[in-house]
C-alpha cells in the first residue's frame, strides 16, 4: 500500500471516525477510533510533511471541535498528555540513562505544590501580608520556575544516591518519593506549609491573556468551556516542547553519552564519558519535566492532596514506559496513551455496557443449555474495579510475547 | 623523554600480589608488547593505567604530567585509550553511534547550543560523522555504519573496539588481546593496520597479546610478566632467547626459528 491509496486510506480513517466520534458523542468507541487514526497517521507509507499536516489536522483542529461536542474527550486528552509528558521524562532516566527510578512521582509532586502553595491562599499561613494567591499572570514564571526547581531536586536526590546501582539505585528512590509524600502529608505542622492530608484548594488557573483577542473577534465563550481547550492547547505545547528537547537531546553527544552509560557504564567512562555528570543531567532534565507537568496539574485540578502521589503513580508512569518500548519516544508516547486509555474510557465503558445490560434484564438465550437472565451478573463484577488486574495481566503478557515493547528503539530502523 | 613511563607500580588485591614493581616505558613511533602467561598481572596493568584500578604504589608520568588517581574519563581526554579483552562495546547502538560515544571528550558543544541546534553543533557535529566514517572505513567496517554493534560478527566487533578507542584522539592506543580468537589471515590484516595507525593516527601502541606471531612480527619492544613482576624486557630476538622467558612463558623449542609454522 503506497502512495495515493494509503494517503486515501489514512484521510478516510481521520475523516470517518471524526464524524463518528462527533455524531455519537457518548461513544467511547468511536471516540477510540478517533484517537486510533492518530497511530494510522505514524504508520502510514506517505511523505514526512502529509503525516505533519494530518497530525496537526487532527490535535489542533478536530481534537477541539469534539471537545466542544463532548467535554469529556479534552478531559481524556489532557490526561493523556499529562501522562506523555510524564513518561517522556521517566523514559529519559529509565530508557536513556537506564537508572531505574520508582519514585518518579516526587518530582510530580514538587512541581504540583510548588505552584499550588503559591497559586492559592496556602502560602498566607507562613508569609505575613496577604499576598496570596499569587494573581494568574504568575504561572508562566512559576512554570519556568518549577524546571529549575526540578532539575535541582534531581540533583540533590542524584547527587549521593548515583554511586548506587540497579537494585539499590531503585530502592532509594523509591524511598525518595515515600518521603516527598510523608512531607507533604505532614508539614501542616509546626508551620503549615501543605495543609497535609486536606489538601490545597483552590489553586489559581492559568491567566486569560487571550481574552481580549477573543471579544474582539466577538466571540463569546464561556469560562467553563473555555478553560478545557486552554489547558488542552497547554498541554499540547508542553509536550510538543518535551519531544522537542528530547530528541535534539538524543541526537547529540548527551544521548550517545546516556545510551553507553546504559549499555557499559566501565567502557562508556574508558571512552571518556563523564559518567556521573551525564547520569546527573539525566536525572535532572526528566525531573524537571515532570515538575513542570506537576505545576500544570496543579492549575488544571485546582485542588490537590497527596493521594495524587503516591507509589501506585510511579508504577503507572514506570509500566507505560515499559509497555511502550524503553528509550524511544514513540514508545513513551504510545504506552502513556494506551494506558490512559484503558484506564479512563476501556474499562469505564465496559462496566457502564454490562450495567446496562443487566437492567435492561435481557436474557441469553442458549438452545438445550437454558437461558442466563444478565439481571443475575452480581453487582460486583465491575471492570473498572479491576483496573490494576487487567492491567497485571497486559504487562504478564508483553512480558512474554514482547519484551522489548510495543515500539522498541530503532524500530524504524529495524525494519 | 619518554612519551609514557610507568614508574615501579604495584597493585595488591587482598592476598594477590597482581603487580609487583612494574616499570615500563613507551617512546613516541613505537608498538610495544606486554606478554606473560594468563594471570600475570597484564590486564591489571593496563586496567591501573587507565584509571580503572588506583595502583597502591608507583607513578604513572603522561607527557610529565602524572596520571594516578585520575578518573577514566580524563586519562582518555588526555590522550590515552584502549580496548577490552571481553569485547564491551555498546551493543545497542549502532556502529557508527559506538565510534561517535568515543569522541565525547572532543565535542565541545555545551546544552544550550544543542537545544537550539546553533551553527557551532552543526559545524561539530557533521565533521565527528565525518572523522567516525573515516574510522569505520579504516578499520574495515566499511558498510556496516548502521547496523546495531551487537549484531556484528567477532572480528568486526573487535575491529570497531579499535575504532571507537580510536575515535578519541589519543597519542597512546592500549590493545588489550586485539587478535583472540581470529585466524592467521585476519590477525595478519590487524597487523598492518597497527603499522599503518603508528605516527598516522597515534604516537604509541602498547599491545597484549597471546599470538606470538604478531607480537614477534611488529614489536621494537616487548615486556615479559610473570606473577605480577617484570621477568625480562627487550627486542623481540632478545626476548625469545631469554631462558626466563622461554621457562615461563614460551616453552622449549616453541620459538626455535621455524619450529612451528
Amino acid at each position: 500500500m503506497k502512495g495515493p491509496v494509503a494517503t486515501a486510506g489514512v484521510w478516510v480513517a481521520i475523516l470517518a471516525s471524526f464524524f463518528l466520534a462527533h455524531h455519537f458523542p457518548q461513544s467511547a468507541l468511536a471516540f477510540l477510533l478517533f484517537e486510533g487514526s492518530l497511530l494510522a497517521i505514524y504508520y502510514a507509507p506517505i511523505e514526512q510533511s502529509l503525516k505533519t499536516f494530518l497530525g496537526a489536522l487532527v490535535l489542533l483542529g478536530l481534537m477541539p471541535i469534539l471537545g466542544f461536542v463532548n467535554g469529556y474527550y479534552l478531559e481524556v486528552a489532557i490526561q493523556i498528555g499529562i501522562y506523555v509528558a510524564l513518561a517522556l521524562g521517566l523514559n529519559i532516566v529509565v530508557g536513556f540513562v537506564g537508572l531505574l527510578n520508582l519514585g518518579f512521582v516526587a518530582f510530580y509532586a514538587i512541581g504540583a505544590y510548588l505552584w499550588a502553595i503559591f497559586g492559592s491562599p496556602q502560602a498566607n499561613a507562613f508569609i505575613a501580608g496577604g499576598l496570596f494567591p499569587l494573581s494568574p499572570n504568575w504561572f508562566f514564571i512559576f512554570l519556568v520556575l518549577s524546571i529549575a526547581v526540578g532539575a535541582l531536586t534531581g540533583v540533590l536526590l542524584g547527587l549521593p544516591v548515583l554511586r548506587l546501582r540497579g537494585d539499590y539505585l531503585a530502592i532509594v528512590t523509591l524511598g525518595f518519593a515515600e518521603v516527598v509524600r510523608a512531607l507533604v502529608n505532614n508539614l501542616d505542622k509546626p508551620i503549615n506549609l501543605t495543609n497535609g492530608p486536606r489538601g490545597i484548594a483552590p489553586i489559581s488557573k492559568p491567566p486569560l491573556f487571550f481574552e481580549p483577542v477573543l471579544q474582539w473577534a466577538g466571540l463569546q465563550v464561556a469560562d467553563a468551556t473555555l478553560y478545557p481547550l486552554y489547558f488542552y492547547f497547554l498541554v499540547l505545547i508542553m509536550v510538543a516542547l518535551i519531544i522537542l528537547v528530547t530528541r535534539r537531546l538524543e541526537s547529540s553527544r548527551i544521548g550517545r553519552a546516556w545510551k553507553a552509560i546504559r549499555e557499559d557504564e566501565v567502557a562508556a567512562s574508558a571512552m571518556g564519558v563523564p559518567v556521573v555528570r551525564m547520569k546527573l543531567l539525566g536525572f535532572a532534565v526528566g525531573a524537571s519535566f515532570a515538575s513542570a507537568v506537576g505545576v500544570l496539574f496543579a492549575a488544571k485540578q485546582v485542588f490537590i492532596n497527596p493521594e495524587s502521589f503516591t507509589f501506585m503513580e510511579s508504577i503507572g508512569v514506570l509500566a507505560m514506559v515499559i509497555l511502550g518500548g524503553m528509550g524511544s519516544i514513540p514508545g513513551a508516547i504510545v504506552g502513556a496513551t494506551g494506558v490512559t486509555i484503558l484506564n479512563l474510557q476501556l474499562l469505564k465503558s465496559l462496566s457502564i455496557w454490562l450495567n446496562n445490560l443487566r437492567q435492561s434484564g435481557a436474557a441469553l438465550t442458549i438452545p438445550l443449555l437454558g437461558s442466563y437472565s444478565f439481571s443475575q451478573l452480581p453487582a460486583q463484577f465491575e471492570p473498572a474495579k479491576y483496573e490494576r488486574m487487567v492491567f497485571g495481566l497486559i504487562l504478564i503478557i508483553m512480558m512474554i510475547f514482547r519484551p522489548q515493547g510495543i515500539l522498541p528503539p530503532g524500530y524504524e530502523r529495524k525494519k | 623523554m619518554a612519551l609514557l613511563e610507568l614508574r615501579a607500580i604495584s597493585k595488591r588485591f587482598g592476598g594477590l600480589q597482581a603487580l609487583a614493581n612494574v616499570s615500563l616505558a613507551l617512546d613516541d613511533g613505537m608498538i610495544a608488547s606486554l606478554i606473560g602467561p594468563n594471570g600475570a598481572g597484564k590486564t591489571t596493568l593496563v586496567n591501573t593505567l587507565t584509571g580503572l584500578y588506583r595502583p597502591d604504589q608507583g607513578e604513572i608520568v603522561f607527557r610529565k604530567r602524572s596520571l594516578v588517581g585520575l578518573k577514566p574519563e580524563n586519562i582518555t581526554a588526555a590522550g590515552i585509550s584502549r580496548t577490552f579483552q571481553n569485547i564491551r562495546l555498546f551493543s545497542d547502538m549502532t556502529v557508527l553511534d559506538n565510534v561517535l560515544v568515543g569522541m565525547h571528550a572532543r565535542l565541545q558543544t555545551s546544552l544550550p547550543a544543542i537545544l537550539l541546534r546553533s551553527k557551532a553543533f552543526h559545524a561539530q557535529e557533521r565533521q565527528a560523522q565525518r572523522r567516525a566514517l573515516e574510522l569505520v572505513e579504516l578499520t574495515g567496517l566499511h558498510g556496516r555504519e548502521h547496523t546495531w554493534a551487537g549484531q556484528l560478527s567477532y572480528g568486526e566487533q573487535r575491529r570497531l573496539e579499535i575504532a571507537r578507542a580510536l575515535a578519541a584522539g589519543p597519542e597512546i592506543l592500549l590493545l588489550d588481546e586485539p587478535t583472540a580468537g581470529m585466524n592467521a589471515q585476519e590477525a595478519q590484516s590487524l597487523m598492518a593496520l597497527f603499522e599503518e595507525l603508528i605516527g598516522n593516527y597515534v604516537k604509541a601502541i602498547l599491545l597484549i597479546e597471546h599470538n606470538m606471531r604478531v607480537v614477534m612480527g611488529i614489536s621494537h619492544w616487548i615486556h615479559v610478566l610473570d606473577y605480577g613482576e617484570k621477568i625480562a624486557e627487550g627486542n623481540p630476538d632478545k626476548v625469545r632467547r631469554d631462558p626466563r622467558v622461554i621457562e615461563a612463558y614460551l616453552g622449549q623449542g616453541t620459538w626455535a626459528p621455524d619450529a612451528r609454522d
